[in-house]
């Protein structure tokens, strides 16, 4: 069964979410990856504020190719996760809800997802051409000299995910 | 003598890390559509379709094919009754994935230096590996690297009493560890014996080899085929999400070693496993 979900959403719709179930996803994600999340972690660091609110949030790992004139995107699928293992407790523990990527999370990472009733979504790995077709518009936000690496938010419709930990911990990995 | 001017290197280098970013090899596509029939889990069989889909999208509205377009990796050989006039050959080399990068809308995905980690913004430079072989042609290989899968990779400096056995534990080993986080279903290049950077580099060349080909050497082709049946067994499957189907190929890549090693390579390589070939010189 396919559950269709928009985001941003609340806390009471991801815990209803349940590890392995196919949820396609609408509205508006944050894209960030690896350079980025290290200046969120500085700038939490030094005890300044983020570019970005994250209450409600979601973020997904990937830096896209390049688009090409007249496209709003280059290819777009997930990239591994557990690369950004070391921010996501703190951003969890700020408010982030949902992060959507590829592959196994640390035990910090399951903990944090079962403390805030978040939910991690897996995307398929090597699909991003076809993911591509779900975005319908893309924009940087902010750190635009990191490149592919930079921050965006997307608006996405119909977005495959699995869910792959859910807000009670169970996960699709074992 | 055979003169080739680098501006023809450039060239090929050029087209070839473009096309393989769009188009999978046909050995590599064939593969996937064959093992989507295949599949033993509905979910697996469900993620294939999509795999399948993704290079049919890719291929039609010239989308790469994945968006780590990689780490440009470029094997050489150099035929020694070659003269290669017209610049050097490393920077014709470069010049052509810089080319390829730029004009092919492909990503960017390397940093200057591994601490200071500033991006070039033309995917240079390459690794390059130049061997010198008998002839008047030159063999441009490019494979370009996703690291997802890169990162999974490793390297066991095993002891001689180990054998086959000790073999067989470490690729399991890291096909396990790598699990969902290399994209499977995987190619799996693994280099046995030389010395350690042989051993690595044998791995990362086996990834070339074409899908379905056989290895010269009967008994390692019985252990290719032992160990990608074993590795199907594991349940990884497509995506990490379960099946039966968790590696596509496995080959192997021997060398003679010193009397007190075994050294094993394995390198990693998700579904996206791009590699394509051209010759200079063939009339
Ligand atoms: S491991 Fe391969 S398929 Fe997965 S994101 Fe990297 S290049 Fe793409």
């Amino acid at each position: 069964m396919e559950i269709k979900i928009n985001l941003p959403t609340t806390k009471e719709e991801i815990i209803k979410l349940k590890c392995g179930d196919f949820v396609s996803i609408s509205g508006e994600i944050y894209v960030a990856r690896d350079a980025a999340h290290k200046r969120l972690m500085e700038l939490i660091k030094e005890g300044r504020p983020l570019p970005i609110n994250l209450e409600n949030e979601a973020i997904y790992y990937m830096g896209p190719s390049p688009a090409r004139p007249g496209r709003i995107i280059g290819s777009a699928g997930p990239t591994t996760s557990s690369r950004m293992d070391f921010a996501a407790p703190t951003l969890l523990d700020m408010g982030l809800l949902v992060m959507i990527g590829k592959g196994k999370r640390s035990p910090e990472v399951h903990e944090a997802i079962k403390r805030n009733g978040a939910v991690y979504f897996a995307a398929i790995g090597g699909a991003g051409a076809l993911i591509s077709k779900s975005i319908e518009s893309s924009e940087i936000v902010c750190y635009e000299d990191l490149g592919a690496e930079a921050i965006r938010r997307l608006t996405v419709k119909d977005f495959p995910v699995v869910v792959a930990i859910d807000s009670g911990g169970r996960d699709i990995y074992g | 003598m055979r003169r080739i001017d680098v501006s023809l290197i450039t060239q090929k280098v050029a087209e070839l890390f473009e096309s393989v970013n769009y188009k999978l090899s046909d050995d590599v596509s064939k593969a996937l559509r064959n093992a989507s029939e295949k599949e033993e889990s509905a979910l697996g069989r469900r993620v294939l379709s999509s795999l399948c889909e993704n290079m049919d999208v890719a291929e039609n509205e010239q989308i790469p094919i994945c968006q780590d377009t990689g780490m440009a990796v470029v094997f050489l050989e150099i035929g020694q009754e070659v003269e290669l006039v017209g610049g050097y050959i490393e920077d014709a080399v470069n010049e052509g994935v810089r080319k390829a990068y730029e004009e092919g809308y492909l990503r960017k995905s390397v940093v200057n230096d591994p601490l200071e980690r500033i991006n070039t913004k033309d995917n240079t430079p390459a690794i390059i590996h130049e061997r010198i072989v008998k002839g008047d042609k030159v063999k441009i290989t490019v494979a370009p690297k996703g690291f997802g899968s890169e990162n999974m990779s490793r390297l066991f400096m095993l002891k001689p009493a180990q054998g086959v056995e000790g073999v067989k534990d470490a690729v399991l080993e890291t096909v396990k560890a790598a699990g969902p986080n290399a994209c499977p279903p995987f190619v799996i290049g693994v280099g046995i014996g030389g010395d350690f950077e042989k051993a690595a580099l044998m791995a990362k060349h086996a990834l070339t080899r074409e899908i379905g080909s056989k290895n010269e050497k009967e008994e390692i082709n019985s252990l290719e085929e032992e160990l990608l049946s074993s590795i199907n067994s594991l349940g990884i499957g497509p995506a990490g999400l379960g099946g039966s189907t968790t590696a596509l190929a496995v080959f192997i890549e021997t060398y003679p070693t010193h009397i007190a090693g075994l050294p094993v390579a394995v390198n990693m390589c998700c579904h996206v496993s791009r590699h394509r070939s051209a010759v200079i010189g063939e009339d």
